[in-house]
């Protein structure tokens, strides 16, 4: 059988759970006569029709309250976020509304949203759109955040996201778009809020996410030859992280690299570096480690670029730093 | 700043009409098409009137004695503008959705005061469990999509609900399906953003909404004419082909018959409309605004436009009840408010330990 590239598995993931609910729909910027900027909704606006994939003029901030709107009163929908970034503009519906308003309104109404669409650093394509809003959005409540980083987990996450009755931020990457995998056969789901434990290893523990996991599989394999055995987990789950996985790895591993593609300050692994201290401080026979982005906006220059992101040379220095020199 | 200046002394010398031109409008206005009622239904709006007036004075009351805290809006002076779209509509099956002045919205849609008044004392028993609070107010029951306390933001939540209307019906071919939404705001509301993307994406889609605007002209101490272009609201639905209207806001019937004309519209799938309610609130922004800024005048000016006196003198006028009758709906109304009042005194806190029940769907 021939694999299914990334972006595919997320269109089969929502042609799918349309076809099942026809109460979920999509809306945003060129999902429908287009197909989606990265084609994730490609054919379904003539299979569903112009109401279920609904092609909205540019106004981030009023569909995504729209779509909030419309959960509230019995539809399911999935907001596409042309590029992540843009959905800065709708910054204050995602907060208030999306994640804030079933709590303030005292379990009224629910909000089952799917927020969804490409984030990262990808080639090139300027600081605007190379945004990471995975920790702009981190402290928001009431929202889950996950991270799809393989063809296979994008289309089952994709599917749970959907059934969800919470909202859900779903971060894809530009550069994974293309991964090409063999899917499992027939209906599945990824659980949103577990881990995945990519690779056990007993000598120290690499928390990552998204396309950095990539970047660990090829460092995995360079420390390998090096006699390091690594422990890699992709969090998938960014907001709540599974904690329970993590700190069983490192009762294990008692070393911990987070390898993120945010930026260090106020990121991800800031969050969950504390996390693990609060938690088990007392496992840890080094300092814990963060690998992250530069704290500044993405240069639109290509050697400046590489060099804002972390690289897999970076991670093997830190295992073996970590690993052979204690540090 | 030099350009401030001189604006703000040529509005004190030009001295127009002590109400500006806000009052203007008003008073040039002509309410040929006000809606011809029976004495139930005469009866049904003055109690709805009653009520929101004397729960907001009670709001005031308790607010004062240090009972209800944070900020708290009140409605006073606008109660044609709730009384006449929400009674024009139907109750549980058409939605709602409010601003941070959302009390008397929720009485009208038929929350139970006692929900409302336990809401701002946050109690267990407010129809958001004391989390949400005076700006927060909503109720699934009675399709109140909420008070949102930002300015704008609640319009897109309305335009969704009405979305979810016209998928209902032409999505999953529900020909029942024909629920409109009225989405309150005011006027310093008009020069957001999600003002005008909702109104072009609802005219685009034809959805079933009625945007109805209270221009009561102070956007806490901005004046409406000093903060657009166009003070005439209403005239911005032709930008986007919508139908729009401008209305005595302080005339119920006048109200009642523009919502009518608009929520037939809506519900035959013609689209939505925007309607301008020319009003003014009789109190300060909210009860921490010292409202030094509106002139003694201009609230003399509004206050003889008094909307539930006006209604009272045309029922009683066309003899459709007696002065009486009302006399005994006020007195209903004040055990009603002293009513909700002692629930709401009596009733239990959150219990702490459900600090963190709501945020998630499934608790």
């Amino acid at each position: 059988m021939a694999g299914t590239l990334l972006f595919n598995a997320l269109r089969d993931a929502i042609d799918e759970e349309m076809a099942r609910d026809s109460l979920v729909c999509v809306m945003g910027e060129d999902v429908g006569q287009y197909g989606g900027s990265y084609k994730v909704t490609k054919d379904l606006y003539e299979k569903y029709g112009e109401l279920r994939v609904l092609d909205t003029p540019i106004a981030e901030n009023s569909f995504t309250g729209m779509a909030v709107g419309a959960a509230m009163t019995g539809l399911r929908p999935i907001v596409e976020g042309m590029n992540m970034g843009f959905l800065l503009l709708a910054f204050n519906q995602i907060s208030n509304n999306m994640g804030m308003l079933r709590y303030t309104s005292g379990g009224n109404f629910t909000i089952p949203t799917v927020v969804r669409g490409p984030g990262g650093v990808g080639r090139q394509l300027g600081a605007e759109h190379s945004q990471r809003l995975e920790a702009y959005f981190h402290a928001v409540p009431g929202i889950k955040i996950v991270a799809c980083s393989t063809p296979t987990n994008a289309k089952g996450l994709m599917k749970a996201a959907i059934r969800d009755n919470n909202p859900v931020l779903f971060f894809e990457h530009v550069l994974l778009y293309n991964l090409i995998e063999e899917l499992p056969e027939g209906d599945y789901v990824c659980a949103l809020d577990q881990a995945d434990l990519v690779r056990e290893g007993k000598d120290v523990t690499i928390l990552t996410y998204s396309r950095m996991r990539q970047h660990c599989l090829k460092a995995v394999e360079q420390l390998e030859t090096d006699g390091i055995d690594v422990e890699l987990i992709d969090l998938i789950s960014l907001k709540p992280f599974d904690m329970e996985t993590i700190v069983r790895s490192i009762r294990k591993t008692h070393r911990v690299i987070v390898v993120e593609e945010c930026m260090k300050t106020g990121g991800i692994g800031a969050e969950l570096i504390a996390l693990i201290t609060e938690q088990c401080f007392d496992e840890l026979d080094a300092r814990p480690i963060r690998l992250s982005s530069q704290d500044i906006p993405t240069p639109y220059n290509g050697k400046l670029e590489n060099f804002t992101i972390i690289q897999p040379h970076q991670i093997v220095e830190a295992a073996q730093q970590i690993v052979l020199k204690g540090l | 700043m030099s350009q401030k200046t001189s604006v703000s002394s040529d509005q004190s010398t030009a001295k127009p009409l002590a109400a500006g031109r806000h009052g203007e409008r008003i008073s040039t206005l002509i309410s040929s098409k006000r809606a011809k009622i029976d004495r139930q239904i005469g009866l049904e709006l003055f109690r709805d009137m009653t009520l929101g007036r004397r729960f907001e004075d009670k709001c005031a009351e308790m607010y004062y004695r240090g009972k209800m805290f944070g900020f708290v809006h009140l409605y006073n002076g606008q109660e044609a503008v709730s009384t006449g779209v929400i009674g024009a509509m139907k109750r549980q099956h058409d939605w709602f959705c409010s601003t941070y002045r959302d009390h008397v919205h929720a009485l009208s849609a038929g929350v139970p005061a006692r929900e409302v008044m336990s809401e701002l004392f946050g109690k267990e028993t407010g129809c958001s469990k004391g989390r949400g609070g005076s700006m927060h107010l909503f109720s699934q029951e009675h399709h109140l999509l909420g008070g949102f306390a930002f300015i704008g933001e609640g319009i897109p939540i309305a335009l969704g609900a009405a979305f979810t209307s016209r998928y209902k019906r032409d999505a999953l071919g529900d020909a029942s399906s024909n629920a409109v939404t009225a989405a309150f705001f005011g006027d310093g509301t008009c020069n957001n953003g999600q003002f005008f993307e909702c109104l072009n994406m609802a005219q685009l889609w034809q959805l079933p909404i009625l945007f109805v605007v209270e221009n009561n002209k102070w956007a806490i101490g901005m004046a409406h004419e000093r903060a657009t272009s166009e003070p005439e609201i209403w005239q911005k639905a032709a930008a986007f082909g919508m139908a729009g209207e401008e209305v005595d806001g302080m005339d119920v019937l006048a109200v009642r018959a523009a919502t009518q004309r608009a929520i037939k519209r809506a519900r035959a799938g013609e689209g939505p409309t925007l309607l301008e309610c020319l009003t003014y609130r009789f109190r300060g922004h909210s009860l921490a605004d010292p409202d030094e800024l509106r002139a003694e005048e201009e609230k003399q000016f509004w206050a003889k436009r008094d909307p539930i006196k006006a209604l009272e003198k045309d029922l009683t006028s066309d003899s459709l009840v007696r002065a009486d009758e009302l006399r005994a709906i006020e007195k209903e109304i004040d055990a009603e408010i002293n009513d909700c009042v002692e629930f709401a005194l009596a009733a239990a806190e959150p219990n702490p330990k459900e600090l963190t029940r709501y945020i998630w769907a499934e608790d």
